[in-house]
């Protein structure tokens, strides 16, 4: 997989993950074609589509689109379920995760990408062992006090 | 993060861009001042305003200060603190590289506290922005993190992706070495999420080097076998909607994907058996009715199918998977009718199941005409056109054209090409195909490239038989009141050089003829009416009956004094030339075009180029397969070498006369034949740069001994020897005069890009025989007719393509001489040729499959085309000549193996030769993009 990006119906990009080196001009035009591109699709058109050399696999999730783009032998099939299961660690982790979660805590949706996904290759299928390891590191925030304490500004 | 929570909400309240933008410059100024501030701030303050920092970024918005606070979050214990500093890096690092350093030593840091948190924190902040730089800090330290026997199971998933990420950038810095053979173990380990893990780095790996990872093959397919017959519920959590591991289990299939079958037979019958296994469960009833389930148990049986399409040897599996992949054709999922047009694409180059494929056709041809889904459609015309062949050409062309008049404008120009391509490549009769090209122009003239028309004229030029029919048909479709701008050019074209085949008829008269044509001269673009114009003057030369009519269109003031200066000048060119020139000039000038050389197709190159490489099946390339019968192999011609030629180079090639009526502006054009380097040679005082021979790269690429420098003073040969990476070079320096060389010196310089592969192993041994003595002279003198002797020994670090120059100088008569002259030191001579059976030889070029690991060129014979010369030109080389491989026996093929110190990469050639063109087509491919190039570079001056 060379990026995934989460971008709203509306064209706002939620998050983008690179997984090659992509220069800062290169990456805004891809962002910009690929809104262009997925946001005209009819609904019930399939997932998959070819653009330059890549294979775009995209689906939506109520007011989201996640959009991958894969390489010329990577499995289409498997990287729709790759979404997928990005969704559920996201929902297991916010409990019935919507836009407005990853808004408000983009870092959190970076750092389960990160356990989930390394360098475009899956790291960890299992759930449980992915959800286990965000609740370890979840384990080792601050305690409420210490946050409680701290002034907001 | 109550003060992030809040910025957030306040940026998404903000109604206008100006009053976001006026929200984050106050954000801004105020973190500025608290970085700035004189209190130090608390670790907790530092995340909060770095990570606001990020969401700016991330909004669009350049970011240029904060780094060393992220930097800083690094050392804090505090996990959250620590995440926040790596996520900042991971995003924003590139842009501020300075501090690197720091951030390198927090990352080592975090490596060697065997937390595993902190580890994988760091792990992932490598992968993330895998430069070269952290590749170089830490490629070699990974290895170890992964094969340690303490490692914790989620830092080895880390280690094996991260090292993947830093193998695929930087390949070079990633140390082979003892660990790969314990890696391949790793695919035996107990917990799966390692073994996926391993199974990507490995997969990756062995696509580079194959050899060093053969022994993965059977610990996959064991792993393979256990995974599909195991009942889902035993691999817990690692079951995906009941199905067992899918993930891994395409990722072995894919692994499996990188090496021929199993020469093994118990080996290859159990893989058999699983992929029969995985065929068979897509008939059993789903066990859910969830697309996941569904969905996953499909992405598995379409990787075996595409290693069964790979391996391409069991025929009964090919054919089932075809029709696997036939029942997919009618599936109501969208995604599976998809995937079925884009798998059967590469089916149907097996010659195994073409034909299989081909009875699908209709299914084809009805997902054509009723998908609703524009992505499907296009899968479509791509299988119709891989399916296509002799038998059913005319049925897929009629159809490609009739879906031509209402497809997508998006994808219309490709069709066109498709179309233009299939019908010369099948034409039986090239009525039919002038007829095809004529009706593209009319349904989707605008789509048509300059490419297809300059084919077809191309075609009717090189086919004496069929340049009649063509006047004839051009000559009908003109007559049509909107005709296409497209189909003027080619109708000018072609009447303008065989217009005369059609005059007897009065319909069509001279006359006739030219009202037709210029009747829309008024309504087409400049570059269209300079090609009529040079039409009007080959009329003045076919008819002259109606040279006073052209004269006088000529003659007009919108000619003589059009605002274009193309124009303007090509019509008073043509006056002029038509006033003073005798019949029989004009007839040698305005001679009818002679036959266009053999050549790559236009439309092909184009077709290529707009698809990026790998994706067209060449119908060009003679279709390589074990049993060297006929099979679409995929081009993989690098797209830049096929860019299409320009209108000049493409209706004009400069190699041969060319005809004054095209285009007065090139004719002053001259041949550009190389100057020969012989002056060079000769001239002693020259600088080094130009004294450097250019013959010495042609001359001793095949050879390694002879002299290669000889002026009025001084001849320097050689003799070299080479094994494997080493070489060792005898350089000898003769005196030809008969007075002492004073102060005489020799050294070796390459280029910058040189030095770091060979220079610091170029050892310099100056030895003076007559002294025996094997230090360099503090002042030589080289007597009058005497011989020095050299040795210079060479290491090949990696591959490279400069060549090295040697320098000599010395005082003669009181003047100083500074010679320079290149050393024949090229890529080749670190070959060892490789025996190998013609099937041996089959499944390495296909392993070698990759666009970039295969270059090819067309070159015309420069040297008489001898097969003697070539073959001993081809062991020259380094390369071992294997004979009854190609089933064209007039075609050459090698094999070696190029040695450097740390890798050895593996060649395969093949040169075509074509006597009565007196071309050669030479196929690299080795394992390395670079390697082909250079490769390919030398030997296509050999010939």
């Amino acid at each position: 997989m060379r990026f995934l990006l989460l971008f709203s119906r509306q064209g706002k990009l939620r998050l983008q993950k690179w997984f090659t080196p992509v220069s800062d001009r290169e990456k805004k035009k891809v962002i910009r074609d690929m809104m262009l591109l997925v946001l005209a699709r009819q609904p019930r058109s399939c997932n998959f589509l070819h653009w330059r050399d890549l294979k775009i696999v995209y689906k939506r999730y109520a007011s989201l689109y996640f959009c991958s783009g894969l390489e010329n032998n990577d499995n289409e099939l498997l990287a729709l379920e790759v979404l997928h299961r990005y969704v559920e660690l996201l929902d297991k982790y916010f409990g019935n995760v919507c836009e407005l979660d990853l808004i408000f805590n983009f870092e959190k949706a970076y750092y389960i990408l990160d356990e989930f996904l390394i360098g475009g290759e899956v790291l960890e299928t299992s759930k449980v062992a992915v959800s286990d390891s965000m609740e370890e590191a979840d384990t080792l925030q601050e305690t409420m006090e210490e946050y409680m304490s701290k002034p907001t500004y | 993060m109550r003060g992030l929570a809040v910025f957030i909400s306040d940026i998404r309240n903000c109604k206008s861009k100006e009053a976001e933008v006026k929200r984050i410059n106050k954000e801004l100024a105020n973190i500025r001042s608290k970085f700035k501030g004189d209190k130090a701030l608390d670790g907790y303050s530092k995340k909060k305003y770095v990570c606001k920092l990020l969401f700016i970024f991330l909004l669009g918005h350049d970011i240029d200060f904060g780094h060393m606070e992220a930097v800083n979050l690094l050392s804090s214990n505090k996990y959250t603190e620590k995440q926040i500093g790596y996520l900042f890096i991971s995003v924003l690092v590139n842009s501020n590289s300075d501090l690197i350093s720091l951030i390198n030593n927090g990352i080592k840091n975090d490596l060697a506290s065997r937390n595993p948190t902190f580890m994988n924190l760091a792990l992932h902040c490598i992968a993330n922005v895998g430069s070269r730089e952290m590749a170089e800090a830490f490629a070699s330290q990974i290895p170890s993190i992964l094969v340690a026997g303490d490692t914790m199971d989620s830092v080895k998933q880390s280690a094996a992706l991260c090292l993947l990420r830093l193998n695929r950038t930087s390949p070079d810095l990633v140390p082979m070495g003892e660990w790969t053979a314990r890696v391949v173990h790793l695919l035996n380990d107990q917990h799966l999420g390692v073994v996926t893990a391993a199974t990507s780095l490995i997969t990756t790996l062995a696509q580079k080097s194959p050899e060093d990872f053969r022994t993965s093959i059977s610990l996959a397919v064991a792993r393979l076998s256990r995974i599909v017959t195991s009942a889902s519920i035993d691999l817990q959590d690692y079951t995906y909607y009941f199905v067992a591991a899918p993930w891994l289990s395409v990722k072995l299939l894919r692994l499996l994907q990188c090496y021929p079958p199993p020469e093994d037979a118990a080996l290859r019958s159990r893989l058999t058996e699983c992929l029969e296994t995985i065929l068979n469960k897509a008939q059993e009833p789903p066990k859910s009715k969830k697309v996941q389930h569904s969905n996953a148990k499909n992405a598995v049986l379409f990787e075996a199918i595409a290693l069964i399409i790979h391996h391409d040897s069991e025929p009964t599996l090919l054919v089932r998977a075809c029709n696997q992949l036939g029942q997919f054709l009618q599936h109501r999922e969208t995604n599976l009718r998809y995937l079925a047009l884009e798998s059967m694409c590469t089916l149907a180059s097996s010659e195994f199941s073409h034909e299989a494929v081909k009875t699908h056709i209709d299914t084809v041809i009805n997902a054509l005409k009723t998908e609703r889904d524009v992505s499907v459609r296009q899968r479509a015309v791509d299988l119709l056109y891989a399916m296509c062949d002799r038998s059913n050409s005319k049925q897929i062309v009629a159809e490609m054209l009739s879906y031509l008049e209402n497809a997508d404008y998006s994808i219309r120009e490709e069709i066109v090409l498709k179309v233009a391509i299939l019908a010369e490549k099948y034409a039986v009769d090239y009525t039919w195909y002038v007829d095809t090209i004529l009706n593209l122009i009319r349904i989707a003239g605008d789509h048509v490239s300059e490419e297809v028309w300059y084919r077809v004229i191309q075609i009717v030029i090189n086919q004496d038989d069929v340049q009649g029919y063509a006047a004839k048909t051009v000559f009908e479709a003109l007559q049509t009141p909107a005709c296409h701008e497209n189909l003027l050019k080619v109708g000018g074209y072609i009447l303008g050089e065989f217009g005369n085949l059609i005059a007897g008829d009065p319909r069509s008269s001279p006359l006739v003829q030219f009202n037709l044509l210029h009747s829309k001269f008024h309504l087409c673009s400049v570059p269209t009416r300079a090609l009529l114009l040079s039409a009007y003057i080959k009329f003045i030369n076919l008819f002259p009956e109606v040279k006073p009519t052209i004269q006088d269109v000529l003659r007009s003031d919108s000619q003589l004094r059009n605002a274009d200066v193309e124009l303007q000048q090509r019509a008073i060119e043509y006056l002029r030339l038509s006033c003073i020139a005798s019949t029989d000039i004009l007839a040698t000038v305005l001679e009818e075009m002679p036959p266009f050389p053999e050549r790559e197709s236009s439309i092909l190159a184009k077709l290529k180029k707009k698809k990026g490489p790998g994706k067209v099946p060449d119908m060009d390339e003679a279709r390589w397969n074990v049993n060297g019968n006929t099979e679409h192999s995929e081009n993989t011609e690098p797209t830049n070498k096929s860019s299409p030629p320009s209108l000049v180079a493409d209706l004009l090639p400069t190699n041969r006369p060319r005809p004054a009526s095209y285009s007065p502006t090139i004719l002053s054009a001259g041949n550009m034949a190389p100057s020969h380097p012989f002056t060079d040679l000769l001239n002693m005082n020259s600088s080094p740069a130009a004294g450097a021979s250019l013959l010495v790269d042609v001359l001793f690429v095949c050879k390694n001994n002879g002299v290669i420098f000889e002026n009025q003073l001084l001849q320097i040969g050689l003799k070299s020897e080479y094994r494997q990476n080493l070489g060792r070079i005898y350089v000898f320096y003769g005196n030809k005069t008969s007075s002492q060389f004073l102060s005489f010196s020799s050294s070796v310089t390459s280029s910058d890009t040189l030095k770091t592969h060979i220079l610091p192993l170029l050892r310099l041994l100056l030895t003076d025989l007559s002294l025996n003595v094997h230090t360099m002279p503090v002042d030589p003198t080289v007597e009058g007719g005497a011989q020095l002797q050299q040795i210079l020994n060479i290491e090949c670090l990696s591959d490279f393509s400069d060549t090295p120059v040697l320098n000599v100088q010395f005082r003669y008569g009181g003047t100083l001489q500074n010679i320079a002259v290149k050393l024949p030191v090229m890529l080749n001579k670190f070959f060892q040729p490789t025996e190998m059976t013609s099937e041996d030889f089959f499944q390495r070029w296909k392993q070698l499959g990759v666009p970039q690991q295969e270059v090819q060129t067309i070159f015309k014979a420069q040297h008489p085309m001898d097969t003697d010369v070539t073959n001993a030109k081809i062991l020259g080389f380094g390369v071992a000549l294997l004979s009854g491989v190609d089933p064209n026996p007039a075609n050459f093929v090698g094999a070696g193996v190029i040695h450097t110190k740390n890798t050895q990469v593996g060649c395969l050639l093949r040169l075509e030769p074509n006597p009565q063109a007196e071309m050669y087509r030479l196929t690299l491919r080795t394992s390395r993009e670079s390697v082909s190039q250079r490769l390919c570079d030398l030997l296509s001056e050999q010939f």
